[in-house]
């Protein structure tokens, strides 16, 4: 494991991402909240750049007590990010499969030091 | 909070320059990670040919209504374009989201691309996705035109078949050898159809002729008896492209684009299939190949096992048939996408082993729509020899549609 530069800290504005190559490999990642989250920009699905698509919040369906449906709303808690090629969706905080939990993107681990951010690999 | 950001895509202000990407929407860049796994699979060694891909004549419009022969449908084309807007008003438009709400971000951005002058753009942006996927060869059929045979004005659907045919094959095959096509039949007028044949069969390109599976008229009505011996005659092959149509009765019951698009399709290549089987077509037409396209796959072993079942107690009602439905099923061809994919892979394994993939299944992208499928899709799975891989990407294609060899399949 080793620590690769991917950037200075203002280049990771809150709410964006960065797409660097290290080697061979991809990594999207992105800033939320304040933290970083770094993820292999290849889908589990057919290997589209999962971390160059949308970033949604969560669909929500709405039900009453009744258990009747009222309609849908955008989660701000859950941030999806959005596969460009099929629209698989993956929390952009935990890198989990919204339609599968047990499936989960490759993830790296981010550190921020000295305005720098390098992700270890 | 937004809950759209609208960053996607290889836009260079949020990735390195390594290698550096262009600032606008390009086939080649998002498709670069199928490019890498073309190359890991070593995809250049065999034949591929995708038998189902898509182009959007909507964009194309004023081009094709210059070929509309009928003076007045083409004034009407004319008119309709000069108001504007993203659909001509004369074809048939249908409910639904196929980009998912915007997700699919190449619906929004392809028309940004900058592309290679000189050649139609249909061609070129046709290139860069068989490029990257290592496709050698590409059946190519219309998008919007799947709902037209809903329109209710038959001329109309003969006037537009007709035009495309001629667009097809006057201004997009000639630019480039390795696209071909099956031409879109005007299925609801039988004799316009085999005039259709007669006139395009045998042009340089034109591997067959295709029914648009939505539409309410039954396969089996004796005034498409003259259309199945002209392409018998011919060797050329009858495909049945699925589509849905959420104004169907039973369609409008969903209420979900997932739910219409997932049951739809298949819907009516069962429809279809059933008719087709069930009154005979394949002992009145023995040399006939027909083919299955963009339905999945999943609901052929569905149909094999209902139709043997009930054909067993009901033989009577099925008096052409000589052998059960399922066995008639068995040799006709299939394309595969979308393909399903469940966690399961030795029922999919069944599925291939019922169809006879290795001899009757024909690889499909349907690219650019949202759900295609890659060549790695067919060639990753662990239940395939090489063989059987090869013979689903390409040459089960290459004979069906009558493509020379590897070597010149792109170039004659």
């Amino acid at each position: 494991m080793a620590e690769h530069l991917a950037g200075v800290s203002h280049e990771f504005q809150e709410g964006g991402r960065k797409i660097v190559r290290i080697g061979e490999t991809e990594i999207g990642i992105f800033r939320r909240t304040g933290l970083l989250y770094a993820y292999e920009n290849r889908c589990l699905h057919q290997g589209g750049p999962v971390c160059e698509g949308l970033l949604m919040g969560k669909v929500e369906a709405v039900l009453d007590g009744g258990r009747r449906y009222l309609g849908e709303q955008f989660s701000d808690e859950e941030i999806h990010i959005v596969c460009p090629w099929h629209g698989w969706e993956y929390d952009l905080e935990t890198g989990a499969c919204a339609a599968d939990r047990r499936l989960s993107l490759k993830r790296y681990r981010v550190v921020e030091r000295g305005g720098e951010v390098y992700v270890v690999i | 909070m937004s809950s759209f950001d609208r960053v996607s895509d290889r836009a260079p202000a949020n990735r390195m320059a390594d290698p550096p990407h262009p600032a606008h929407f390009d086939t080649g860049a998002l498709l670069a990670n199928a490019a890498r796994q073309a190359g890991e699979r070593g995809f250049g060694d065999f034949l591929i040919v995708d038998a189902d891909a898509h182009h959007y004549e909507s964009e194309d419009w004023a081009e094709i209504t210059r070929f509309i022969d009928q003076p007045v449908i083409r004034q009407w084309s004319e008119a309709s374009m000069a108001k504007g807007g993203a659909r001509p008003g004369m074809l048939v438009t249908q409910l639904g989201n196929q980009d998912i709400s915007g997700r699919i971000s190449r619906y929004r951005l392809r028309s940004s691309e900058q592309l290679e002058a000189g050649i139609p753009r249909v061609v070129a942006q046709t290139r860069r996705s068989m490029t990257a996927m290592g496709i050698d060869v590409t059946v190519l059929f219309p998008t919007v035109m799947l709902n037209l045979g809903m329109h209710p004005q038959v001329e109309v659907e003969g006037a537009i078949a007709h035009a495309y045919a001629r667009w097809m094959t006057e201004r997009i095959l000639p630019a480039d050898l390795s696209i071909k096509t099956m031409l879109y039949l005007p299925f609801n007028d039988p004799e316009a159809s085999v005039r259709l044949v007669e006139r395009f069969a045998g042009h340089p390109g034109v591997v067959g002729f295709m029914v648009t599976a939505v539409r309410y008229r039954p396969v089996h009505d004796n005034a498409y008896m003259g259309l199945y011996a002209a392409l018998e005659e011919r060797g050329l092959p009858l495909g049945f492209h699925a589509a849905y149509n959420w104004y169907d009765r039973s369609m409008e019951l969903f209420n979900r684009f997932i739910s219409v698009h997932a049951v739809g399709f298949p819907f009516y290549q069962m429809v279809h299939m059933t008719n087709w089987v069930i009154n005979g077509m394949p002992e009145r037409f023995p040399r006939l190949k027909v083919l299955w396209i963009e339905g999945g796959l999943a609901w052929v072993p569905f149909l094999m096992q209902r139709l043997d079942n009930e054909y067993m107690m009901r033989s009577s009602e099925a008096p052409l048939l000589r052998r059960k439905p399922s066995e008639y099923m068995r040799e006709m061809y299939y394309t595969s996408q979308p393909m399903e994919y469940p966690d399961n892979l030795e029922v999919l394994e069944t599925t291939f082993r019922m169809i006879d993939a290795p001899r009757q299944l024909l690889y499909a992208s349907d690219y650019p729509h949202w759900d295609f499928d890659l060549p790695s899709r067919v060639y990753d799975l662990p239940f395939l020899r090489e063989e059987a891989k090869r013979r689903i990407l390409g040459e089960n294609a290459r004979e069906l549609f009558g493509l020379p060899e590897r070597k010149q399949a792109a170039a004659d």
